[in-house]
């Protein structure tokens, strides 16, 4: 048996109807224009090759966090699918308000497009697809052509109640037992609120799961890594590293890198110093910094009458901008009002205000003095901030009033209220964009084009630095680490004495190592009371024969007293071994006043050694002995059992 | 292994609850309440007993708080601060963020108004908060290598919660105060089926067995109804945290159906401020209150307002509910030495009162004057309405749920002494569970769970867990004992699954114990398997007249059609299992099989393992060789002897 389970994390990877593309490379081309995107409903990607997965033979799906959900429909509408999906309660209640949020959107838009006439969209056809430009091209069908079969259509809302249902929410480090053989936890990741890396511990082998996590976070728990120890395998699947260095060339404001990594490998066995360096607050300055940054461009827009917009990405930056930009008008005595324009808005909102479990430490004191947890309750009462479901609530316009901050979905700006904001204000010279790295903005922006609105990116910390993987591994002390194959090169050479790495890659299965190749076993002291012991001196040991029932709970093997235990003190061995020789037996035999005859026998040609033992007193009785058997022939039952009494005590038996 | 209760409060007693559990070396501290009855030193759990030298700090591995209540969490700041205990403290969130709110105000009361010395102050409560750590519900807590804690959902009040801990393989639960019934916006306590050795339960309703909190409920909103109606003011009397919110839900709801407008106040800033913890903690309440977070949270009262006491004697009809509950002193005790003189008003009492505060008097029968102290004396002409809706468990529910946990024993503390000796004896009668009822100081010593390790092999384990499939033929034994008996009832086909785990359990110097499955051991030992069997060709007379009606003609035996070997075969099958008591021996076509019995036709002249001493008319004879193992020895004997005796039978 291989490794039970299947951990698989979803997220939807683009919102794409359509466009995208980044300037050629092939220089032949025109660059690409808003006439060339595809107008048509969108159609949403999941993970690559999820269609060709049979989904019924997944046993278990583990969400990491509420983004990583937004995909999960796909999986659990499939036909077949039987899976546990164990999620954290509040990734649980985000991610649905998320995809609920993401439905409405997309009605929207497909209103906006008309109804679907067949369920196949027409860019999908051959032709269609052939007279795409390159860039368009290679996004519908993926840089070898073979992605076409990965758009899906948007599920519905009656799959996303269906999702829901098919989820199973855990409390904090809760311990949930499948099968009874795998105990699964999940622990704060400091990505989000709700976000979590997981454990999961079986009979043979304890993994921990670890996904995007960031050290020290201004919103949600902290990584909780030190849940982390002692587990046999680390499977690392935060991919943030990748992004982080790529971005690294162009960050307009992101403070000098600090590499604490040098320093530290001369202090290799400093711990403290280790643990140090992962909690360093650099990083956590870094991210203040560039929210003062975002702040003050944010300041310096409505100063001058723009109106600020900022799709909702991740939800922690979203709420850490809103307070800090909520701020920083206060202390400029900016009377400008906030708006946040989504249909989930309001419950989103309310949301966040009734999880202290999952926030840092310094909100959850808020808690225990009384305060609310976010400054956004406050700002509410103080309507200085206003929650609408959609652009076009009547009570929106009563209030609107320019300029003004909007927080609203979707980044893709492809869909939602952020459309319909962009388009109003992408004349503007003073409006402000504010987008999150990772999103081709060119492409992103093509249907606004062109554009006199200042477009801001900037990327936040989004997961474990590369520099601070080696230390943090050093923490965790795992035996291996899985990592993905396509980071391997940016590891560096590590000097990895205390564990060894497997690298994965994409749809390739890989079979882990087993650590034990026995499994604990509780017996019952009842029952271990019972058992009655041989001594065996040549080997130094002692063995008893063990009869009960076994039970496995919470991954624990346990043998109890069977029902019907029939006390059953019958030693007698049921298994011999070492006929050595037959004199033994023979002595036997003579204590017992049993005189045999021997006979080498010749006849039977499988039975090399076979030797044959008279015995005509006190009546008939035969034996045959070899180095693997004796048979014992007499009808005296009494005799028999004699003999059988003779040859026992020349074996050895349990 | 022995787990050891020190009970230190609320043995016997409502009080100063405190129990200390020794497990398999770790020491927990479960709740660390103070006595509200007393004033002196009595008021204290006796931490002495704990630790002589008062190094508290090595003498318990951590303290688990379940609620927020002062009999519960009282002393806490005082063993913290005071004793200087420094060691790890857990509770859940709910509580940690209202305990130093019930602590001040208790302070405040104890300081304020009766001019006492304060025992702790404003910062060792403050202090003293520091050093807890918060736990969600069912979050698996590893205080140390050993020790593992978990709350579970208890009801009673906003974060109460029943605490799980388990060391090695012992484990206990202490309930705390708990519900087993929902009400207006806490749900019903919840816990997973533990194996446990021990559950410590609260039995503050031993006895007592309630019907529908609804009509209690409608009663209750009779009185207050009527009461405004008439132009009375309504005083309740009520802890800041917890039956407020309850109270004023109901009354809120009421208020809205019925549309009344007479004001509902909340006394000073206190439960207000509640309040505002309420609705960040609303996950913590019943399903039905969660679910209105988003769009009106349920702690958002409509009609409640602060009170202020220029109010006091205002005219007009008003509800007030005012802190102390039991009216012991403070703000509850001043409004009540206004309102109690005039027919109009009412006060309602909750469930429970401490004896000597006026909400004890009050409540044992109607007293028309109360002595506050020398020189003050209050005339009760008022209404009294007892509310009966505790949120503690009736006997039914601490019997349902020490049915549900089946815990090897149970310990009943936080209750009366001779309606825990009731409830004691029905738990030992009813569920046949040890049970005891120790008083303060007293310890319990029990025996905990404790299994041996062993290292089990993958293939005894997968052994252990294959199917063992046995199939029972019951249309068979039917019609061969009872004829035509209606078999419908009883499938003729029975399976059975018995599992059964068989291993060898080997134990070496300095190795630990392993388990194999037999097959496993001989390799292990470099060592052949020796196996012991029997042989006997067993002579068989079968009486002439079945031979020739079965059989037909046996002239030339020596060359025996294979058809006639089957019938003899048959026969003897008929007739053994016919005799057979135990087991059923199985036919397959050229033997008959029962466990590693085998029988076949001997056509052998001279078989060697034919005895010649036989006795019997050989001629007669037809031979069945007979082979066994050393497992059937006993089984293979009875079925050679009824072999051996058919002759006799036939005749």
């Amino acid at each position: 048996m291989m490794l039970d389970e299947e951990t698989s994390d979803f997220s939807v990877h683009k919102s794409l109807d359509s466009e995208s593309v980044d300037r050629k490379r092939q220089k032949i081309e025109k660059p690409l224009s808003a006439k060339n995107l595809i107008n048509a409903e969108p159609f949403y990607k999941t993970v690559q090759n999820l269609h060709l997965w049979n989904v019924s033979f997944i046993d278990i799906v583990l969400i990491s966090s509420p983004m990583g959900m937004l995909g999960l429909p796909f999986l659990t509408r499939a036909k077949g699918f039987s899976a546990k999906v164990y999620v954290t309660e509040a990734t649980a209640r985000l991610g649905q308000l998320m995809m609920e949020d993401l439905v409405t959107m997309h009605m929207e838009s497909r209103q906006f497009y008309g109804p679907e006439e067949s369920g196949f969209p027409q860019w999908m056809k051959w032709e269609e697809l052939e007279v795409l430009p390159s860039a368009l091209k290679e996004i519908a069908l993926g840089k070898d052509g073979t992605e076409l079969g990965g758009w899906m259509p948007l599920y519905s809302a009656a799959d996303v109640r269906d999702c829901m249902q098919k989820v199973q929410a855990l409390k904090y480090a809760e311990e949930a037992c499948y099968n009874g053989t795998l105990i699964i936890k999940a622990f704060s990741s400091g990505l989000e609120i709700g976000a979590c890396n997981w454990t999961i511990n079986g009979p043979k082998r304890n993994i921990a799961c670890l996904c995007s996590s960031i050290f020290v976070s201004a919103h949600a728990m902290n990584f909780d890594y030190h849940a982390l120890q002692g587990n046999d395998l680390i499977l690392c699947s935060d991919f943030s590293y990748l992004n982080a260095m790529e971005d690294g060339e162009d960050d307009n404001f992101s403070a000098p890198a600090t590499d604490n990594f040098s320093t530290l490998r001369d202090n290799n066995d400093n711990w403290d110093m280790i643990t140090e360096s992962l909690l360093d607050t650099d990083e956590n300055l870094e991210e203040m910094e560039k929210l003062v940054f975002v702040c003050s461009c944010v300041m310096d827009s409505v100063k001058a009458g723009g109106s600020v917009l900022f799709p909702i990405g991740r939800l922690g930056v979203f709420l850490q901008l809103l307070e800090q930009i909520s701020f920083s008008l206060e202390s400029s005595n900016l009377k400008v009002p906030i708006f946040i324009i989504s249909s989930v808005a309001e419950e989103l909102l309310a949301f966040f205000n009734i999880i202290p479990e999952w926030l840092c430490k310094q909100r959850q004191e808020k808690l225990y003095s009384g305060e609310p947890l976010f400054a956004h309750v406050e700002l509410i009462k103080q309507k200085k901030l206003h929650l609408f479901p959609a652009v076009h609530s009547p009570k929106l316009l009563t209030i609107w009033q320019e300029p003004c901050i909007v927080f609203c979905p979707h980044w893709s700006l492809r869909l939602g209220p952020a459309v319909h904001l962009l388009r109003r204000w992408c004349g503007d010279q003073n409006s402000l964009l504010v987008m999150e790295k990772g999103i081709d903005a060119d492409l992103a922006l093509l249907p606004f084009k062109p554009m006199a609105m200042k477009v801001l990116q900037c990327s936040f910390l989004s997961g474990i630095k590369l520099q601070k993987i080696q230390p943090l591994l050093k923490i965790l002390q795992p035996k291996f680490v899985l990592f993905p194959e396509n980071l391997r090169l940016h590891l560096g050479s590590w000097s990895t004495d205390s564990f060894s790495f497997i690298h994965y890659s994409e749809n390739g299965t890989l079979r882990l190592p087993s650590f034990k190749d026995y499994a604990e076993l509780d017996i019952a002291i009842d029952l271990a009371s019972q058992l009655c012991w041989t001594k065996f001196k040549l080997e130094n040991m002692n063995m008893a024969r063990l009869k009960g029932e076994l039970f496995i709970k919470q991954s624990k093997h346990r043998l109890l007293p069977g029902e019907e235990q029939v006390v059953s003190l019958r030693c007698r061995p049921l298994l011999h071994w070492g006929m050595r020789d037959l004199d033994n037996l023979l002595t036997a035999l003579q204590k017992m006043g049993i005189n045999g005859s021997v006979e080498q026998s010749k006849s039977g040609a499988d039975s090399e050694n076979a030797s044959i033992v008279h015995i005509v007193e006190p009546s008939n009785a035969l034996i045959e002995v070899n180095a693997t058997s004796s048979v014992i022939s007499t009808a005296d039952e009494n005799l028999a059992s004699l003999v059988t009494q003779a040859i026992c005590s020349s074996l050895d038996g349990i | 292994m022995v787990i050891e209760c020190l009970v230190l409060g609320a043995g016997q007693e409502v009080g100063k609850s405190c129990v200390v559990v020794s497990i398999n070396g770790k020491r927990i501290m479960f709740d660390c309440g103070m006595h509200m009855g007393y004033l002196d030193h009595r008021r204290y759990p006796d931490f002495s007993l704990i630790s002589k030298s008062g190094d508290f700090d090595n003498a318990l591995t951590c303290i688990v708080i379940t609620h927020f209540h002062l009999d519960h969490i009282g002393a806490l700041p005082y063993f913290t601060e005071v004793c200087g205990y420094r060691g790890p403290i857990y509770m859940t969130y709910p509580t940690k963020a209202l305990a130093p709110l019930m602590l001040e105000d208790y302070r405040k009361v104890m300081v304020d108004r009766r001019g006492e010395q304060e025992q702790f102050s404003y910062e060792n409560i403050v202090d003293c908060m520091k050093k807890v750590t918060a736990v969600d519900l069912k979050q698996t807590v590893q205080v140390d290598k050993d020790l593992q804690i978990r709350a579970y959902y208890a009801g009673h009040v906003l974060g109460a919660a029943m605490f799980y801990a388990k060391v090695g393989d012992a484990a206990i639960v202490y309930t705390g105060d708990y519900n087993m019934t929902p009400d207006r916006h806490l749900g019903a306590a919840q816990i997973d089926r533990l194996h446990l050795d021990l559950l410590i339960t609260e039995s503050t309703y031993a006895t007592t067995v309630r019907d529908s909190k609804y009509a209690r409920e409608r009663e209750f909103l009779k009185a207050v109804h009527k009461c405004v109606g008439g132009g009375g003011k309504v005083l309740i009397p009520t802890f800041a945290l917890g039956r407020a919110q309850e109270l004023c839900i109901l009354l809120d709801d009421y208020w809205e159906r019925m549309n009344l407008k007479v004001p509902i106040y909340f006394s000073a800033g206190l439960t207000i401020q509640a309040n505002m913890y309420y609705k960040m903690l609303i996950s913590w309440t019943s399903q039905k209150v969660k679910d209105t977070y988003a769009t009106r949270n349920a702690f958002d009262f409509k009609n409640v307002c602060s009170f202020d006491r220029s109010l006091i004697n205002a005219p007009g009809p008003c509800v007030l509910f005012a802190t102390p509950g039991m009216i012991s002193g403070g703000f509850s005790l001043e409004v009540f030495k206004q309102w109690a003189p005039s027919e109009m008003n009412l006060v309602t009492l909750p469930g429970y009162c401490v004896a000597g505060t006026i909400g004890h008097k009050l409540m044992s029968g109607k007293p028309t004057k109360i002595d506050l102290d020398e020189g003050t004396q209050i005339d009760v002409r008022c209404q009294i309405h007892q509310l009966s809706f505790s949120p503690h468990t009736d006997a039914k529910g601490i019997m349902d749920l020490v049915k549900f946990l089946s815990p090897k024993n149970v310990i009943l503390v936080h209750g009366e002494k001779p309606k825990m000796a009731s409830l004691k004896g029905r738990i030992q009668s009813e569920l046949g569970i040890q049970c005891y009822d120790p008083a303060n100081k007293d310890i319990v010593c029990i025996s905990s769970t404790h299994y041996v390790k062993a290292d089990a092999s993958a293939k005894f384990i997968q052994s252990s867990l294959n199917p063992n499939f046995r199939f029972l033929n019951r249309s068979l034994e039917g019609s061969s004992v009872l004829g035509h008996v209606d078999t419908t009832a009883m499938s003729p086909l029975q399976v059975c699954d018995d599992r059964v785990a068989e291993g060898i359990l080997i134990m070496e110097k300095n190795h630990k114990a392993k388990v194999l499955h037999q097959d496993e051991l001989l390799d292990m030992l470099r060592e052949q398997k020796h196996e012991v069997k029997y042989a006997y060709c067993c002579p068989v007379q079968f009486g002439k007249f079945e031979r020739t009606e079965n059989t037909g003609l046996l002239s030339t035996r020596d060359v025996l059609p294979i058809s006639d070997k089957c019938s003899l075969l048959h026969l003897l099958f008929v007739k053994v299992s016919n005799e057979l008591t135990e087991g059923s021996i199985q036919e397959f076509g050229e033997h008959l099989q029962l466990q590693s019995f085998r029988a076949s036709v001997c056509l052998k002249d001279n078989c060697p393992y034919r005895s010649t001493d036989s006795s019997h008319n050989i001629s007669e004879a037809v031979y069945f060789c007979c082979t066994w193992s050393l497992a059937d020895e006993k089984l293979a004997w009875k079925v050679v002897a009824i072999m051996k005796s058919l002759d006799a039978n036939a005749m």
